[in-house]
């Protein structure tokens, strides 16, 4: 008698943890990311390459999460965010390099130049929409880069050369390196800008932003300021892809013109649509796999063409064409909604 | 004091002009219909009352002048349109819909009161309520779409072909329910109708229009009646 209840007691205790991990999970997995840099340096296992590594990969997910409330939520296509992206990381070496500011002042800093920046391309955009819209940032995203080597900026933006920064040491002699310490700052950084997302969206404006996408005529009727609203959530969107400019430019420590060119903005769309349109996520997946590709297509290209012997010439960047075909085929709602239809599936069986 | 005066509107789109001087008052407390066939100007004048086309001419809604504002201005002012096609935001829910027709509302007492008067006109929407609006049938988003406009706490609703595309008992249903908002919650209304002999059973008044002007107009019994209006404008 004894034996069972006791084992039906350690069962409960189980099935009450199991119950935990799936109501904190998300709590859990961000607990457990803030305490790898003390696993890797207990362990070794983890190199400070993989913190930087990791650091962009959660970088790009702040970008993809901009663009994802300019696009996924409000309805409205940009093909330059990489501009913004810029504008956030030169704010912030400028600040730095020029000025001597502390790395972590530089943030709310690009939030402000971006969203200006955001808010004012956001207005003329309102007379745009659909492919002219995409053509319009399409245009900014080209210009941007010409305009940092632009001569009479140089005395700001050194040209062509760009700038270069220097990590910051970790604050009261913990014992971390420069690479974990800014994986800890970025990490905090976007479960900040997640948690603010999630409660904009769950709010009055972030069901008017929703309601502008799906029917902009009726959400006028709702006595919604359709114009006003599409350019601050433009602003807005420039914050998010802005401020990860910034720690982009602060982890790499290092920005110049050519490391934003309109790649970067095709590389924002990819990861936005790839990881999941309008899904917070699928900004996170998004991220990731911008990182992923940018690091390993090419490398993973020349791998396979050199192991299978093909008969032709594989192009760098074919494995990137190849992935993004597959997956659009199988999960055309993008991974996050491809893993959320597998997880319904399983459920059910 | 007439709640609408509409005098000499004019509107366009783009260098079409659509609309050429139509002139007519809503009287408070009762259900207007502008008839006509297609492309008469129906739709064109409740999105020219609602700020949505470019217009000229004056427009009043209680004495003030409306003309030229923007849609979400004339909107706050106590004029609820439910659009042409029903306006779901289709990925929202059914709950979210009705929370973004309460966008405006200072007072969430009275909107949470208004909100339980549209679920006693409209039952079914409380049983729809966490589904995906876009996944209601036609009848259910046309309700939706009313129930929308009253959450804006509207003196004059504007609608536009509320029987468009539904099955025969479903318009009845409807129909029945807006004679009820029209005298309890007293709801002042400008109906468009395709179908005219459903929409004279419900108006007290009616005009009828003809590529952008108003040919006729009187109390929908009278206009009811008159076999001559009937058979060449109203066709049936």
């Amino acid at each position: 008698m004894a034996t069972t209840v006791s084992s039906t007691g350690t069962e409960a205790g189980i099935q009450n943890v199991f119950a935990f991990i799936r109501r904190r999970w998300l709590w859990l997995l961000i607990a457990f990311l803030a305490l790898l840099p003390i696993i890797g340096g207990k362990t070794g296992y983890i190199s400070n390459f993989w913190f930087l590594q990791l650091s962009l990969m959660i970088v790009y997910a702040i970008a993809v999460l901009g663009l994802n409330l300019l696009t996924g939520f409000n309805g409205q296509i940009s093909l330059g965010h990489g501009a913004f992206f810029a504008v956030g990381a030169y704010t912030a070496a400028i600040l730095i390099d020029q000025a001597g500011w502390p790395f972590w002042a530089t943030l709310p800093m690009a939030a402000v130049t971006c969203f200006v920046a955001g808010y004012l391309f956001g207005l003329p955009a309102l007379r745009l929409e659909g492919h002219y819209l995409a053509l319009a940032t399409f245009a900014l995203a080209v210009a941007v880069p010409q305009i940092l080597k632009y001569r009479h900026f140089e005395g700001f933006t050194n040209g062509v050369q760009g700038i270069n920064i220097f990590k910051a040491d970790p604050p009261f002699g913990l014992p971390l390196s420069s690479d974990q310490w800014m994986f800890l700052v970025v990490l905090a950084v976007a479960v900040l800008m997640f948690w603010i997302a999630r409660n904009l969206l769950d709010s009055r404006t972030g069901r008017a932003m929703t309601a502008i996408r799906d029917h902009a005529m009726a959400a006028s009727t709702m006595g919604i300021n359709v114009p006003r609203y599409k350019a601050v959530v433009f602003g807005i969107s420039a914050i998010y892809t802005g401020i990860a400019g910034a720690l982009h430019a602060i982890i790499f420590e290092f920005v110049s013109p050519d490391s934003f060119r309109f790649e970067l903005s095709i590389a924002i769309l990819v990861g936005a649509v790839v990881g999941g349109i309008a899904s917070l996520p699928g900004a996170v997946i998004g991220g990731v796999f911008v990182q992923m590709i940018e690091k390993y297509a090419d490398a993973l290209t020349k791998k396979i063409s050199a192991a299978v012997h093909l008969p032709l010439e594989l192009e760098p960047w074919t494995i990137y064409g190849i992935a993004l075909i597959v997956l659009m085929y199988t999960m055309p709602t993008g991974i996050a909604g491809g893993l959320a239809a597998l997880w319904r599936r399983m459920r059910r069986s | 004091m007439a709640l609408l005066e509409v005098e000499g509107l004019k509107a366009y789109y783009g260098q079409t002009q659509a609309l050429h001087g139509v002139s007519f008052a809503l009287e408070p407390g009762g259900i207007t219909t502008l008839l006509g066939a297609n492309g008469a100007g129906k739709t064109t004048t409740l999105r020219s009352l609602c700020g949505m086309v470019r217009t000229e001419g004056s427009v009043r809604f209680d004495g003030r002048p409306i003309s030229g504002r923007a849609t979400e201005a004339i909107v706050r002012l106590g004029v609820g349109h439910v659009p042409e096609g029903r306006g779901t935001f289709t990925n929202l829910t059914v709950d979210e819909n009705l929370r973004v027709a309460a966008y405006t509302r200072r007072d969430k007492a009275a909107a949470q009161r208004d909100l339980d008067m549209v679920f006693e006109y409209f039952p079914i929407l409380k049983a729809r309520i966490s589904q995906q609006a876009g996944t209601l049938s036609g009848g259910e988003q046309q309700m939706l779409a009313i129930s929308r406009a009253l959450m804006l706490g509207p003196r004059l609703m504007l609608l536009d072909e509320p029987s468009f595309g539904l099955a025969p008992l479903i318009v009845q249903e409807i129909f029945r329910i807006m004679r009820r908002i029209n005298a309890e919650a007293k709801v002042s209304m400008l109906l468009v109708e395709q179908n005219a002999a459903l929409a004279l059973e419900l108006a007290d008044h009616a005009y009828v229009l003809e590529t952008g002007r108003v040919v006729m107009s009187g109390k929908a019994s009278v206009v009811k009646s008159d076999e001559a209006i009937r058979k060449s404008y109203l066709g049936y």
